[in-house]
């Protein structure tokens, strides 16, 4: 394995009467996409200025490509960045915007010309060079901004909430555009971002932040099928957590008590004691009139609510043991729902093998 | 925003030269005359700073009570037209058609970039015995006969009053309460506006009861605006008014220009500059409790 | 088609109203105007158009030179306080320390006190100044003063006042310019490679150039309109335009006052028209 391209060690940052940043060691690798992914406030954007060189850290070190930056300031520094409101400057043409970063470090000339067009062609904005970013759309002034972070042709691009000022339909095409791009160029991409479909679809590997710590690093797959935590398996998607206590062991698995649910046997590969958490996901859980077959985790209840997305459809079910339970069923075949109705009585099952043991 | 200690160069750099005229030219001129206020004439050029209070008592002497009452009442009274006049004034603006906003405000607000002096002159020629004003009555007078029927036309004595001195005071001032007004008006979310009527109140009603309860801070903008000037104005009720229609400002000026009291004269300024501080502090609990409420 | 309820703007009342108040803001102002091309002294009535009042008016040497006086110390207050106000502006929009509040509270003075009280501080300042500087006989501070008696320095005491009440102005005008911007912007061009200065020139200075402007113009036409404070901080041997025009008012009504005045609304209004387009916001990106 090659040496990391950027390597955070021990950032802390500090606000006045909060901390910001808490004690973040990464390393990441040379061509990954890595996103920084965690609610509004848990420091995801800070640890991001810090790497750009915005924000000094209160302690530790950032390298990039093995030298300490940590006092370089953010001119000096070879990332780029994609800010979340784009910053192409108003006053600026399109070319002018792409050209201002080889200019101001005293580029010759005759390379700039060449090198901005490039870049505007590699986010196909090549027709719209003499335009003023007032008469550009969102998805054009974004791209601008993108051009002109890449013909500066940095070690690392980091993106700010890059797609968060786009809407709905655009997004998810600029998100398919940014890893294709990513692939095109091999550079490092660093993105922020609050939206975990964002981060799943992009990136390589997911740092999940929470409270300015890092709570879990993985892959997309990994994090999905295998949160850490509580706060991650929630934040990741959606799931069904239950509180239970650990009873004792039983070959390979370990014996949970849940109220509503019995005594169930989880696989799981670590020792377990005390209070837990299980988890498990909506779109495992199955759904059926008839009580299902032994060896599965099940249990009946009430449709107490119910929404209709056209491909899918959520449920929540209420036992009688005041659980409440979210289930997501394919609407397979265009009578689907035509066969349940809220406030009938369902079975639901899903396999033990299906559910996590999170320790609190 | 960043911290003054992360870049003193540029701090002190962009600080000093305001900082530095600002002391100069303006707090240590002020803070010469507050300790003046409070100092004694021993001879025709030298002012000793002995601390009394004679300057201040002397402003409560009948005579010049009379007159800080006159300018108080003068100033208030021409406020409030001012504000009767602004408020629709500014109300229509804020609802006409958007591409007239722009020229209706500059129309508004252009008379009063042209100079004070020029404008207190034009009402002259507008208001004197033979003035335009006079001589219009007099056509309508002769027009209607009134001429044969009564005799002629006596021009009115239409200068050199109060009643000139209001008029003066609200034509200068009258587009600095537009302005205010104009911004808080045209901030108000026209749903609350919606919503009243929609619940049932009358457009009066509604006017009273939702509009001006939400752009108070503008209104009392306004009054402050136009107020505080107001009551400081010596060039209206030199110009306008006559012996008798004397504000503070002329007594001020009187002090300085001719009567040579200086410690005087600077005890009546501060007055006007303590006014003045707590008219501001109204604004500014004004401010804080509209901020509290509604949440803007 | 009909009124909607919220359509107070087409309500004949309102739009009377309003005409009447600007026919009465501008009668005045449009009489002055017109009076001063009548070929008549006294009468108000029209007897035909002449030049001959802007002709005396010229030929007045007092008045001339009142007025280029002005225009001077208008031009020295406006390079100065625009200066001053940007710096300023930038200072309060860009520093976070403490007092600031205070601070804030005190460039705000000069726009909030009335003018007298700042009138009459100036004279006693420029007076207690003059009474400081003349008691030297020799010396360094009477050579200054020597200097300070020759045009257009001789102007300095009423520009320099002209400038304290002046840049406050400008500084506000700057800075609500600056409260729209981006820091991100800032931050851009940093991050593209900008040092600070290449930032300030290429990407800060460009978007606050409306607002300098406008500022520039507002205490140009500030410090031209200013009577009050020249009134007071003037010597007897400098005649400013408003101060001349007040001690020729105060003997009564003229048609050359009207053509002077005429001359000072162009002048004014020119500066104000301009200085409300420079204003205008612009969208940025």
């Amino acid at each position: 394995m090659s040496d990391p391209i950027v390597s955070i060690k021990g950032i802390t940052k500090r606000f006045p009467g909060v901390i910001a940043v808490d004690d973040v060691n990464v390393d990441i690798k040379e061509n990954e996409f890595f996103a920084l992914l965690g609610p509004s406030g848990c420091g995801k954007t800070t640890l991001l200025r810090i790497i750009a060189g915005f924000e000094t850290p209160t302690e530790g070190a950032i390298l990039i490509d093995g030298e300490d930056m940590s006092v370089t300031p953010p001119n000096r520094r070879p990332v780029n960045m994609v800010f979340q409101s784009y910053a192409v400057f108003p006053h600026m043409t399109v070319s002018d915007n792409v050209a201002y970063g080889l200019k101001v470090v005293g580029t010759p000339a005759a390379e700039i010309g060449p090198r901005v067009k490039e870049a505007l062609e590699m986010v196909q904005l090549d027709h719209l060079g003499e335009r003023k970013p007032d008469q550009l759309s969102g998805g054009q002034r974004q791209r601008v901004a993108l051009a002109r972070a890449l013909v500066k042709q940095p070690k690392v691009l980091l993106l700010d909430e890059p797609l968060s000022a786009l809407d709905a339909k655009l997004r998810e095409s600029m998100q398919l555009e940014l890893a294709r791009l990513q692939q095109t160029i091999g550079i490092t991409f660093i993105i922020v971002t609050h939206d975990q479909d964002e981060a799943l679809s992009m990136a390589d590997r997911i740092a999940v932040m929470d409270k300015g710590a890092i709570t879990q690093i993985a892959t997309p797959e990994v994090l999905y099928e295998q949160p850490n935590s509580r706060f991650v398996a929630d934040f990741i998607g959606k799931v069904n957590l239950f509180d239970g206590t650990v009873t004792g062991a039983q070959g390979k698995a370990v014996k949970v008590d849940v109220a509503g649910l019995g005594s169930l046997a989880i696989p799981h590969d670590s020792e377990a004691s005390g209070k837990v958490s299980l988890a498990v996901r909506p779109e495992k859980i199955k759904l059926s009139k008839t009580k299902p077959k032994a060896g599965l985790i099940a249990t009946s209840g009430k449709i107490a609510d119910w929404a209709y997305y056209g491909n899918t459809s959520h449920m929540y079910i209420e036992t009688p043991d005041d659980l409440r339970i979210a289930v997501n069923i394919q609407n397979e075949s265009r009578d689907t729902v035509d066969h349940v109705d809220i406030g009938d009585t369902v079975w639901l099952s899903w396999r033990p093998e299906d559910t996590l043991l999170l320790a609190e | 925003m960043e911290n003054w200690k992360d870049n003193r160069l540029v701090f002190w750099v962009t600080a000093l030269p305001g900082v530095f005229w600002l002391f100069v030219f303006f707090l240590v001129p002020l803070t010469l005359i507050w300790l003046m206020s409070f100092g004694e004439k021993t001879s025709i050029l030298d002012i000793e700073i002995t601390g009394t209070l004679a300057n201040y008592a002397r402003t409560f002497q009948a005579v010049y009570l009379k007159i800080i009452w006159k300018s108080l009442w003068i100033s208030v009274l021409a406020t409030a037209v001012c504000l009767a006049i602004a408020y629709p004034v500014a109300f229509g603006i804020c609802f006409s058609p958007k591409r007239w906003r722009p020229l209706l405000l500059l129309l508004v607000i252009l008379p009063f970039w042209i100079n004070l002096l020029i404008r207190t002159y034009a009402l002259i020629a507008v208001f004197r015995t033979r003035g335009t004003l006079n001589f219009t009555l007099e056509w309508l007078w002769n027009l209607a006969f009134l001429d044969k029927l009564i005799g002629p036309f006596q021009p009115l004595e239409l200068l050199y009053n109060n009643g000139a001195v209001i008029v003066g005071l609200v034509y200068v001032f009258m587009p600095f309460m537009v302005l205010p007004l104009y911004a808080t008006i045209e901030r108000l979310d026209r749903s609350y506006l919606e919503a009243s009527l929609d619940l049932g109140a009358s457009q009066w009603r509604t006017f009273f009861s939702v509009t001006v309860p939400l752009t108070m801070p503008g209104i009392v903008s306004g009054i402050i605006l136009v107020f505080i000037p107001m009551l400081g104005m010596f060039l209206v009720p030199d110009l306008l008014g006559g012996t008798n229609a004397i504000m503070i400002g002329n007594v001020i000026t009187d002090q300085f220009k001719a009567a040579n009291d200086w410690p005087f004269g600077a005890a009546l300024s501060f007055l006007l500059m303590y006014i003045t501080f707590a008219a501001l502090a109204v604004r500014a609990f004004v401010d804080a409790r509209s901020k509290g409420r509604v949440g803007v | 088609m009909k009124r909607g309820p919220l359509d107070y703007g087409r309500s004949p009342w309102l739009i009377a109203f309003a005409i009447v108040t600007f026919i009465m803001l501008y009668a005045p102002i449009a009489q002055l105007i017109v009076f001063s091309f009548n070929d008549s002294k006294r009468n108000v009535v029209w007897r035909g158009f002449t030049l001959k009042y802007y002709q005396k008016a010229w030929n007045d040497v007092s008045l001339v030179e009142a007025f280029v006086n002005s225009i001077t110390i208008a031009v020295m207050c406006t390079i100065v306080a625009t200066i001053i106000g940007t710096a300023v502006a930038l200072w309060l929009w860009r520093f976070r320390f403490p007092g600031k509040t205070a601070v804030e509270g005190f460039m705000a003075l000069p726009i909030v006190i009335p003018e007298i009280c700042m009138g009459v501080a100036m004279l006693v300042f420029f007076s207690r100044m003059g009474r400081w500087i003349g008691s030297f006989e020799s010396g360094p501070i009477y050579w200054w003063s020597e200097l300070f008696s020759i045009w257009p320095l001789n102007l300095g005491a009423i520009t320099a006042a002209h400038i304290a009440f002046s840049f406050p102005f400008v500084a506000v005008v700057v800075r609500s310019r600056l409260a729209g911007f981006n820091r991100e912007l800032e931050e851009a061009s940093r991050d593209l490679g900008a040092s600070e200065w290449q930032t300030f020139v290429n990407v800060i200075l460009p978007y606050m150039k409306p607002g300098i402007i406008a500022g520039a113009l507002l205490s140009f036409t500030l410090s031209l309109d200013d009577f009050v404070i020249t009134f007071f901080s003037a010597g007897p041997e400098t005649n400013t335009f408003p101060v001349k025009v007040y001690s020729l008012v105060r003997r009564g009504v003229s048609p050359d006052i009207n053509a002077a005045s005429t001359a000072l609304i162009v002048i004014t209004v020119v500066a104000t028209i301009l200085a409300m387009k420079l204003q205008t916001p612009e969208k940025q990106g």
